[in-house]
């Protein structure tokens, strides 16, 4: 009744649903000559609330293979829960477990076969080579993935890899020589230390980091967890 | 895409022992393209006084000559150095004015006090919400990375020299993972008698 | 406004950059940038013979901690205190110029300032910007009326209540009170409570953090206690993370002597001793 200009100009409202959610974390892998370091922190979040103060962003999908993966925890669960299921199915077809790099190509794939409506998760994968050497991988969303030295991946990613780059790259201290090397020259109590560092560091200035961080250190024995006490604000 | 990474640049400044050092990167660029490696972003307030600001390249030089020319009537009217907390209330009253159309800027006020010479540290908002800070204040794209890096980095009481290591190390590191900021980066270490510049040799990629 | 020699003194905001702005956002595709907002919890009681404020001390950009300590407790007269949220400058601003206004109102009337008038300059002041001055606040005081305590938001509303939360951690300080406000508390069972209050905001909402800031008002006193609590102590580090001198490469160095400014010169002039007489 009230209508004074024509129709014409109204248009229809498109209402979506948004399925993806930001649940923060952040995670760290370091590569090391005979061992790897995978470390995550155990907050669970959403928007300014804390889910989980005890959650931590690490998964083994096999004795010697962790992974780390932040971003949707839904997507994390899941794709945590098809990985060990496709495992399961390599080892009854191949009689064996399968090694850290075949996990690496086979999460490649796995997140490049949902192109077109990805997992909404940041992976690292740490294990041991076939021939015992520390090795890292990353992630994107979309299954691109490198082997890497070390690589920071979450909430903080943007806070810590520069802080690896120069105390584990050895970055900007006047040598400009290429690393061909896929591993870090440091023990891995050093590691552990700097990353214990990092953590507090992180915390310090990212809200979706806190509460308290688990360490994974892998070696040819078996993985050993490590926990560490941070800020809970 | 936000207005304050078009033109990208990073500045930091940090505390030391009876000392204080800012620092920026050179580039100036158009979104993913460099332009210049030249581009101060460092000003000089007065003898022990530096003002860094990050942001909107055109804002950064309106705003740098803006708080130039409000300085030169104080020190004329006054006739005496401005007091850093002094300079650092100029800034944010500038910032605040425009608070409904502001500058796209990010400053950071290092000196040391011209009487006490005690560091001096403050840092704002795009609005001037001021914040002194004891130890280090970050601005910029790279400021994510920057703050990694001095939280870890940065300690108490560093002397001049470890200061400047301490900094540069910071500046680089932080900006190497930045598409935004570097080619090349200048540090200057503030002390009673004398002000340090240097320009540091880093990756210009 | 280039081409002046000199900058008009006028108060108020300048919207000299707006249409340049509008311009940028919608021409270029930009987004606004956002200002540092202050997260929080703020909150206060009134007691058997005062008020206790109390609010946390994180400043916050984005997912990025911006202060780690910074003053949310604002004052506005000697018997007046005002806890901030929101977006920090206007909390700053709003509360400093309403500071003013009432100092003058104090030396004009030569009486100390009511916190209903705090309160209405707040409120009127909101209003006029139609909540784009985004300062949420909880003020508090004591004057001829008694103790007085309420809240006022961004579009200028306000009430008043015995106890009151306000920010992003308002729930869970809001969660506590609830629980265990009582009338007539005495000043220890207050502050601890607001402690309380503040403490479920630093530890349960990412927008707070770092300490717990109270400021006790009664009759005859305002006291800032700052820090009340340190709630989170920062991790100790571990390594060392000192770089050797002369890591960094330098490509130009040059050095600028400081020259100090003489304020007065005063030359003294010694006199050589009266010689001695010679007893030989």
């Amino acid at each position: 009744m009230f209508e004074t200009r024509p129709s014409s100009v109204q248009h229809p409202t498109e209402h979506r649903f948004n399925p993806y959610e930001m649940n923060g974390g952040t995670i760290v892998g370091v590569a090391g000559e005979d061992f790897a370091v995978v470390a995550s922190d155990t907050r669970l979040s959403e928007g300014y609330s804390i889910l989980s103060r005890d959650n931590p962003h690490l998964y083994q999908v096999l004795p010697k293979t962790v992974m780390g993966s932040v971003g949707f925890h839904g997507d994390c669960i899941t794709f945590n829960k098809t990985l060990q299921i496709r495992l399961r199915m390599y080892e009854y077809e191949n009689n064996k477990k399968a090694s850290t790099p075949a996990v690496a190509q086979l999460v490649s794939t796995m997140l490049y076969s949902r192109r077109f409506f990805p997992y909404y998760v940041n992976t690292i994968i740490a294990g041991l080579t076939n021939d015992g050497q520390g090795c890292v991988y990353s992630y994107d969303p979309v299954g691109s993935y490198e082997r890497e030295v070390y690589r920071a991946g979450g909430s903080s990613a943007a806070l810590i890899q520069p802080l690896l780059d120069s105390q584990l790259g050895q970055k900007n201290q006047g040598s400009f020589e290429l690393n061909r090397s896929y591993t870090v020259k440091m023990s891995k109590e050093e590691v552990v230390a700097l990353v214990k560092d990092i953590y507090t560091s992180a915390t310090e200035r990212d809200i979706y980091t806190g509460d308290a961080v688990f360490i994974n250190v892998i070696t040819k024995d078996g993985v050993v967890t490590e926990h560490f006490k941070l800020r809970r604000d | 895409m936000s207005i304050m990474s078009y033109n990208g640049g990073s500045v930091v400044a940090m505390a030391g022992k009876n000392c204080v050092a800012i620092a920026s990167d050179k580039r100036f660029g158009i979104q993913y393209s460099t332009v210049s490696m030249e581009f101060p972003k460092i000003f000089e307030m007065g003898p022990q006084l530096y003002l860094g600001l990050a942001g909107l390249a055109t804002d950064v030089q309106t705003v740098s000559q803006r708080l130039r020319f409000r300085l030169n009537l104080y020190e004329l009217q006054e006739n005496r150095h401005i007091k850093p907390k002094t300079f650092s209330s100029m800034v944010s009253n500038l910032l605040y004015e425009k608070r409904f159309g502001p500058y796209f800027i990010e400053p950071i006020i290092a000196g040391l006090d011209p009487k006490t010479s005690e560091p001096f540290i403050s840092v704002m908002d795009l609005i001037g919400q001021p914040c002194i800070s004891k130890d280090f204040a970050v601005i910029g794209t790279a400021n994510e990375q920057l703050y990694g890096m001095c939280e870890t980095l940065w300690q108490p009481d560093l002397e001049p020299s470890d200061l400047f290591e301490t900094i540069s190390q910071a500046l680089m590191n932080a900006f190497d993972r930045d598409s935004y900021s570097g080619w090349g980066a200048v540090v200057y270490v503030i002390e009673k008698d004398k002000v340090t510049v240097r320009e540091l040799k880093t990756r210009m990629d | 406004m280039s081409g002046l020699i000199k900058e008009p003194e006028v108060g108020g905001f300048s919207f000299e950059n707006c249409k340049r702005n509008e311009y940028l956002m919608t021409k270029g595709g930009f987004t606004v940038p956002k200002a540092i907002k202050t997260g929080t919890t703020i909150a206060g009681v009134i007691f058997k013979d005062g008020v206790v404020l109390g609010a946390d001390t994180r400043a916050t950009d984005g997912n990025i901690v911006a202060e780690k300590n910074c003053h949310k407790i604002h004052y506005i007269a000697p018997n007046i205190y005002c806890c901030g949220a929101g977006t920090a400058a206007d909390t700053e601003y709003t509360t400093r110029m309403v500071a003013s206004q009432l100092e003058l109102h104090r030396l004009n009337s030569g009486r100390q300032v009511r916190v209903v008038s705090a309160n209405r300059l707040l409120r009127q002041y909101l209003f006029r910007y139609q909540g784009h001055v985004s300062a949420a606040l909880v003020l508090g005081g004591v004057d001829i009326n008694g103790p007085y305590l309420g809240s006022i938001h961004p579009h200028g509303s306000s009430d008043r209540l015995p106890y009151v939360t306000m920010g992003s951690g308002s729930l869970a300080a809001m969660a506590v009170f609830e629980d265990r406000y009582k009338p007539d508390m005495s000043e220890e069972e207050a502050k601890e409570l607001v402690a309380d209050g503040i403490r479920a905001g630093i530890f349960n909402d990412l927008g707070s953090g770092s300490n717990v800031d109270l400021c006790v008002i009664t009759k005859d006193r305002a006291e800032m206690i700052r820090p009340y609590h340190v709630a989170n102590e920062r991790g100790v580090k571990q390594g060392n993370y000192l770089y050797k001198r002369e890591t960094t490469q330098v490509l130009k160095k040059f050095e600028k002597k400081v020259h100090y400014e003489v304020m007065s010169t005063n030359v003294k002039e010694i006199r050589p001793a009266a010689e001695t007489m010679e007893i030989a």
